[in-house]
């Protein structure tokens, strides 16, 4: 099907003439609709971060209907950066993000290769070129995730061989933007100063996107889904228990958005796994193996009165 | 004389899209795949050189292409070939096999004959090529 006019034989036809193109039908194509609608729902909060998305699908999408008809603005730039504090969902929007770009057709197999410093650089001399390219070879058709991207370069030590990374990652960033899109993530403001320092990394990247810590209610309502993931619930008190919970929790030293309530949730179905263990003889239901109740929220460390308890301790 | 061998030995040389092709088939397959070169066009010449190490693990033809165009950098004049690795038990050889880089000018091979006992004639061939030292061979 040839949607463009050939101005040689089409006299009478100019291009004016074109029949309109069906955004609705090339959104519906591309199913990338749905897989928007997931990610309002399954992800809570994160307005600007859903609101940033949505435009790049959109922006995405209009590229692909303006090559449909021949307007071409060459392939766009889809590198992005995630900067957010720890626990904001970075690693799951970016899976995401693989496969609305696999949906658009931008990634040709729309996975997600996540790596660190220590999978790019090598050890030795003549070590990291060959480690680095084995990432990138594995990731090409996909994403590549480089998570907390400012351990590549080391200013303090000018011999360290995360710059030799830098470069063959900025070499395939720049030549091979159809085989491979890499998103770099890690704290706002250390990716700020990574980007300084790399002012070639940051003007190959066409995206910021920042993610916000979380309010104390959303925190609650991905409790709520993460516990009903889990097939687990939580009793009246236990609700409001929570609710302390994450007020306190909020204000103490690391704490890490929705991975510290995952970390909080696993610990409080330990503590009830070992409240049922210790009433044994009484009849267990359902309802007794579903529920979580208050104490096994309140007997956390965050109640005590210390401030100085650490992540993994509580 | 254009050397042949591996499966696609009776085609002429694929195209870039056909190897691109070839390579997703064999990632489909979940093959590992890589890369030889060598300057002695010897039949019998079984064992290349390695170029690089075998990739495994990867998803998209576009990291072997890569591998490919370096290695076709490194060595315009020698043979390359790509081979295709099954892991699968009861199998764990190559599956596949073919040329994806060969000199511009192949000159051929020598037939030798040597006397043997009782006016036996033995044959054997030797590349014109391997005349000259490795590395400079096909230059």
């Amino acid at each position: 099907m040839t949607s463009q006019t050939d101005p040689g034989t089409t006299a009478v036809g100019p291009a004016a003439s074109a029949p309109p193109l069906d955004l609705e039908a090339a959104l519906a194509d591309s199913q990338v609709e749905e897989l928007l609608a997931t990610l309002d729902r399954d992800l809570v909060g994160l307005v600007p971060v859903k609101t940033r998305i949505r435009e790049i699908a959109a922006l995405l999408l209009i590229e692909k209907l303006r090559m449909g008809v021949g307007l071409s603005a060459g392939p766009p730039s889809l590198h992005m950066s995630f900067t957010g504090n720890p626990g904001t969902g970075k690693t799951t929007v970016a899976m995401r993000m693989a496969e609305i770009l696999h949906r658009l057709g931008y990634s040709r197999k729309g996975h997600l290769v996540a790596v660190t410093r220590d999978d790019l650089v090598g050890q030795f001399i003549g070590h990291t070129a060959p480690k680095t390219k084995e990432v990138l070879k594995r990731a090409m058709g996909g994403v590549l995730f480089i998570d907390e991207a400012y351990y590549l370069y080391r200013p303090e030590n000018e011999r360290d061989y995360g710059q030799e990374a830098i470069e063959i990652l900025l070499q395939v960033m720049e030549n091979q933007r159809d085989d491979l899109v890499v998103i770099l993530a890690g704290y706002k403001d250390r990716m700020e100063r990574f980007f300084q320092m790399n002012p070639g990394m940051s003007s190959r990247i066409a995206h910021h996107v920042d993610f916000p810590d979380y309010e104390a209610d959303e925190l609650f309502s991905i409790a709520e889904l993460m516990l009903e993931r889990m097939q687990y619930r939580l009793s009246p008190d236990a609700a409001r228990a929570l609710g302390e919970y994450i007020d306190r929790r909020r204000m103490q030293r690391n704490f890490a958005n929705a991975r510290s309530i995952r970390n909080a949730l696993d610990r409080a179905r330990l503590r009830q796994a070992n409240r049922l263990f210790d009433r044994r003889g009484a009849p267990l239901g359902r309802e007794d193996l579903m529920t979580i109740e208050a104490e096994d929220i309140r007997a956390s460390r965050v109640f005590d009165r210390s401030e100085t308890t650490v992540e993994g301790s509580q | 004389m254009r050397i042949t061998q591996g499966t696609f030995s009776f085609l002429p040389d694929l195209t870039d899209d056909q190897i691109r092709a070839q390579i997703e088939y064999c990632l489909g397959q979940g093959w590992a795949i890589s890369l030889e070169y060598t300057d002695d066009p010897h039949p019998r010449n079984t064992y290349w050189e390695m170029f690089g190490m075998p990739m495994f693990d990867l998803r998209d033809a576009a990291g072997v292409m890569t591998e490919v165009q370096a290695a076709r950098g490194t060595f315009p004049d020698h043979y390359i070939k790509l081979n295709a690795f099954d892991s699968t038990r009861g199998f764990e050889t190559i599956r596949l096999s073919f040329i994806v880089n060969r000199p511009l000018h192949e000159p051929g091979f020598a037939l030798g004959r040597e006397e043997a006992a009782g006016r036996t004639i033995r044959y054997t061939i030797r590349p014109y090529a391997t005349d000259r030292p490795e590395g400079g061979r096909y230059s």
